[in-house]
């Protein structure tokens, strides 16, 4: 279960706007690279952030780069949660290596910014607390849902060794 | 039921007949890092304690940021050196040029699995092979297991028929493409490709069309090895690197795509999405500030030979910054030989090393506020070229030669003789 305040965020944020390139020096600084997290979609964003706090996107949300930076420096900057329409796939792969929890829902839009909401990954419900409406979504299959569960890939593979997909 | 080539490609590396959908572990041929995703992997590496590769080519690729304009990105440098001399893994340094580029010249093969941390892996795919783009944490993890996780995606078949309009590049194609079915139109999905039109393509246009896939969100995207292929890896003393390895007839697919681009015109993807595109002539005549013509999409040799034909005993407009890089070292020798360097530098041109040169933001060429570019690279993001004030205009380097000459996108028809 998680539990946040909502940011809003349009379709196709890219991880150039998440992580810009002109801090690529930064990369190997990731609490100094987290202090410019999503600046170009909204310039406040870095400073306002509060720990838990969820985003809510549009479609297509983490297109382009393999940047790891990009998940990474969401987590550090203390987002708890996405939820989105939709997401580019390298980027849902690396927030599931590395713990950060994802959302595909296609009512998002429905969310307003600054709505209180509940995520129980497990079950597959995302509750809007402000709202007082809920909403189904699709679980993820249980080898990735195991591991968010242990907080990333690096976890997982500690623990078991390997990876176990059946 | 028939496989897909991604399908067979992935069903040989997890040892079983795989399904789309299905989620397996599949060994790794070869695994790469670059200068901005590296240093992450290396230390992850560690931190999960491996202390042997486990995949036959690791490579660390400098090329981000190459030669490296400030004191951090010369210890992320140092880091990766190190590394590869203490892990034994392969170091392509500053001067090699563009990771893509050196992967398909010197280490991929068709049926090849390859995982890169950076989502132009896919360029590869041209040569028949799976590659894929993913993070740092997993390529450690290829790295140490010599192995890593998939879902199996679906294939989606683009059958491109009809003769290629004079003027009209693999830039062009992909572009329209993309502008079809939207940035995230392939989303974990294998975008493969053939027909008339990637029949009459040389090797080195269909790295133009697989490098893009990632544009439209594709996991991978594939073309079936051919002579041009078998050619293009005797040329660089590598031809008993080829295999065949095609589709099934009755492979599934996903959705099947056709078109006919015997009537397509130069395309042009606008500011802020790839999948922005229009028609040259709907865009003739924006003035720009700066043109760029290089990088894994569109810096090969012929890219450059085409820039020079229309360069050739010309200046380019007083107001425009050219900038040409050749993507590799090879590239770049052969474009010395072929005088084609020397008619960029007298057409007023700044000729760069190797390497991505201004396409991630971080040196060489960043722009200003309110600036526009006319590059060949492969993305147009808001902020993509160190700069959230400026504006990226993606073409292909027909169109990036002639725009240079005039100070504004201009249809490169117009040079053509």
């Amino acid at each position: 279960m998680v539990k946040g305040k909502v940011w809003k965020f349009g379709d196709d944020i890219s991880t150039d706007h998440i992580a810009p390139g002109r801090y690529f020096h930064l990369r190997t600084n990731l609490s100094e690279l987290a202090k410019h997290v999503l600046e170009d979609a909204r310039e406040d964003f870095p400073e306002r952030v509060e720990k838990g706090d969820m985003i809510v996107a549009g479609k297509n949300f983490g297109m382009g780069s393999s940047r790891e930076h990009a998940p990474r420096i969401m987590k550090l900057a203390g987002v708890s949660c996405v939820i989105a329409k939709s997401f580019a796939r390298i980027f849902y792969r690396n927030s599931i290596n590395i713990g950060l929890p994802l959302v595909e829902l296609k009512e998002a839009e429905e969310i307003s910014e600054g709505d209180v909401v509940e995520v129980d990954l497990k079950n597959g419900t995302v509750e809007n607390l402000t709202k007082r409406k809920t909403y189904k979504f699709k679980p993820m299959p249980d080898f990735i849902l195991k591991i968010v569960e242990k907080g990333g890939i690096k976890n997982y593979i500690k623990e078991f060794g390997d990876y176990f997909v059946e | 039921m028939g496989k897909t080539i991604a399908e067979k490609i992935i069903s040989e590396h997890a040892r079983k007949d795989v399904n789309p959908g299905d989620i397996v572990v599949a060994e790794v041929d070869i695994a790469m890092v670059q200068d901005g995703t590296g240093p992450l992997t290396v230390d992850e590496y560690y931190t999960m304690g491996f202390d042997a590769l486990k995949v036959t080519n690791s490579i660390l690729f400098i090329d981000h940021a190459s030669p490296s304009p400030r004191k951090e990105l010369s210890n992320a440098h140092r880091k990766l050196r190190d590394f590869s001399k203490k892990a034994g893994a392969f170091l392509s340094d500053i001067g090699e040029g563009v990771s893509h580029q050196i992967l398909v010249e010197k280490y991929v093969k068709p049926g090849d699995l390859v995982v890169g941390a950076d989502s132009h892996t896919c360029t590869s795919g041209a040569l028949g092979a799976f590659a894929t783009g993913m993070g740092s944490t997993d390529v450690a993890l290829a790295f140490g297991l010599g192995k890593v996780w998939l879902k199996v995606p679906a294939s989606l078949k683009f059958v491109l028929n009809g003769k290629i309009p004079d003027g009209v590049f693999s830039k062009d194609i992909i572009l329209h493409i993309i502008g079809l079915i939207g940035a995230d139109g392939a989303n974990y999905k294998v975008m493969e490709f053939e027909g008339e039109v990637i029949e009459q393509m040389s090797q080195e246009e269909r790295f133009t069309i697989t490098n893009m896939a990632i544009e439209a969100g594709a996991k991978s995207g594939i073309i079936t090895p051919d002579d041009k292929t078998r050619e293009f890896l005797k040329s660089h003393g590598r031809e008993s690197d080829y295999k065949e390895i095609k589709p099934d007839p009755d492979a599934v697919y996903e959705k099947i795509y056709k078109m006919d681009i015997s009537n397509l015109e130069p395309v042009v993807a606008l500011p802020h999405t790839v999948d922005n595109t229009k028609s040259i002539k709907d865009v003739e005549g924006t003035k720009i500030d700066q043109v760029f013509i290089g990088t894994c999409t569109n810096g090969r040799l012929e890219d450059l030979r085409i820039a020079a034909s229309i360069l050739k005993s010309k200046e380019k407009h007083p107001d425009v910054r050219l900038i040409v890089i050749p993507a590799s070292k090879d590239i770049y020798l052969k474009a010395m030989d072929e005088g084609l360097i020397k008619i960029f530098v007298e057409s007023g041109a700044t000729v760069l090393a190797p390497g991505c040169g201004p396409c991630v933001g971080v040196h060489q060429g960043v722009l200003g506020d309110g600036e526009r570019v006319l590059s060949t690279q492969n993305r147009n993001f808001k902020g993509r070229m160190g700069n959230p004030k400026a504006e990226i205009f993606l073409a292909s380097p027909a169109t990036a030669a002639a725009s240079a000459i005039t100070g504004k996108i201009t249809d490169p028809r117009k040079f053509l003789t």
